[in-house]
């Protein structure tokens, strides 16, 4: 939809349509920070997993002629999977603990976008969606906590 | 192969899946999950964990040119999601008591009636006025956007809302159990159910996949099922696709000619997971 060379809701209409919505009282602005809250914690996500791809690979140099070590990465065995380890990777700078790391935002971010509706919906005094939104919220939280029990 | 030569073509495969997935309104672990099983040999629950990561990036890449553009309803995503994440929540806990089999078999057969639906709908064609709905104007659903094509805003009217929310729990039970984010069941359920025009539907499918995926991630990192060495290319792959997708493909497809590649993609998918469950 962002294409250059189209008139979108980015080209002159996009004057007009925030003129418009001003009016209504600003509904451009929260999904801009929707928008914004998305493009950015997916960016933190990849520059986390690119690093920790880069640091691995640097301190493994095998991992580029060897072929017995794919043999380790597609059977089963154990990856950090709680938190504290995952912490205690990325301080001790393994290369596969910063991947998590950035893994673990990627899995964040619809929970803070989530959040983020929260916050808009209550600036915006609309009860039912503050309800609706708590709702999900809670959803999601709940499914992390009985991830953690599982 | 060395692990950086893998590392590679799981980045390649992801590229694709995550292209096709933004412009289908589908996370892309369908195409994913046989990729890595059948051709690279990945264990199963390794591939359905970077699935899940893959359709968190492929959401939140797609919704947020989606999302800025105003073509996603964020209203109706967010009720929606209601639905979705209690969903998400049983299907988790479904998956341990059917065996993967049944899941298939259902899974297949709802896929093959979704495309069957819409391929009667496409022969038909024409505008349908849209019924009525107290609900939905209640919780204020009705938006508009801007049609490339016809170069004007259109406005649109939402209606059953409740039959979408059921139709949600299902496609959440379904994201949950196979850990992947049912777009195919999402797209279909806001098109055909609650008449939102298809390119709504398929931008608000992607703006709500990434909440209902997150819903049963946490499940699977605690299941120590995402590997940094398959999730990590992954979820730069699919995000990468996505985002060429969005920018790129979304403008010059027509409804029609989304809705037929869309119908292709269901009986595909139909058939191997049918297959999975007949199978050996």
């Amino acid at each position: 939809m962002s294409g250059a060379s189209t008139p979108g809701p980015h080209g002159p209409e996009a004057t007009t349509a925030a003129l418009r919505d001003g009016a209504e009282g600003s509904q451009l602005q929260p999904e801009l920070l929707i928008s914004d809250l998305l493009r950015y914690g997916v960016a933190a996500s990849l520059s986390l997993v690119t690093l920790g791809t880069v640091v691995t690979f640097f301190r493994h140099p095998d991992y580029l002629v060897s072929t017995e070590a794919l043999q380790r990465l597609t059977s089963p065995h154990p990856v950090p999977h709680t938190l504290r380890d995952v912490m205690e990777g990325a301080l001790a700078a393994r290369g596969r603990a910063f991947v998590m790391v950035g893994l673990l935002v990627m899995m964040a971010v619809p929970v803070m976008r989530v959040a983020l509706s929260l916050l808009i919906f209550r600036q915006q005094k609309d009860r039912l969606y503050v309800g609706i939104t708590a709702a999900v919220l809670a959803m999601l939280v709940l499914s992390f906590l009985l991830g953690a029990v599982h | 192969m060395t692990p950086f030569l893998f590392m590679l073509v799981v980045l390649g495969f992801s590229v694709g899946a995550g292209l096709l997935g933004s412009l289908l309104g589908i996370g892309g672990g369908l195409i994913l999950i046989p990729v890595l099983t059948l051709l690279l040999k990945v264990d199963i629950q390794y591939a359905v964990g970077a699935s899940i990561v893959s359709v968190i990036a492929t959401s939140s890449g797609a919704a947020a040119a989606y999302v800025r553009d105003r073509m996603a309803n964020t209203r109706v995503a967010m009720f929606l999601e209601l639905a979705t994440t209690a969903g998400a929540l049983s299907g988790a806990f479904l998956s341990g008591l059917v065996g993967g089999r049944g899941v298939y078999l259902v899974f297949g057969a709802v896929m093959a009636w979704s495309a069957l639906v819409m391929l009667k709908r496409m022969r038909v064609g024409g505008e349908v006025p849209v019924p009525v709905d107290p609900l939905a104007d209640r919780l204020a659903l009705h938006g508009s956007y801007w049609d490339e094509a016809q170069g004007r805003e259109v406005a649109y009217r939402v209606t059953r809302p409740l039959a979408g929310l059921g139709l949600m729990y299902v496609a959440g039970t379904v994201s949950g159990m196979l850990g992947i984010g049912s777009g195919a069941l999402k797209v279909p359920a806001m098109d055909l159910a609650m008449r939102l025009p298809l390119k709504v539907s398929t931008a608000t499918s992607n703006f709500m996949i990434g909440v209902t995926a997150a819903a049963s991630a946490g499940v699977y990192f605690a299941r120590g099922n995402i590997d940094p060495f398959i999730a990590g290319p992954v979820c730069v792959g699919v995000t990468l696709g996505a985002w060429l997708g969005s920018r790129h493909l979304m403008a010059r497809v027509t409804g029609t000619w989304l809705r037929a590649l869309f119908v292709g993609v269901l009986l595909w998918v139909a058939f191997e997971m049918l297959r999975k469950g007949w199978g050996p």
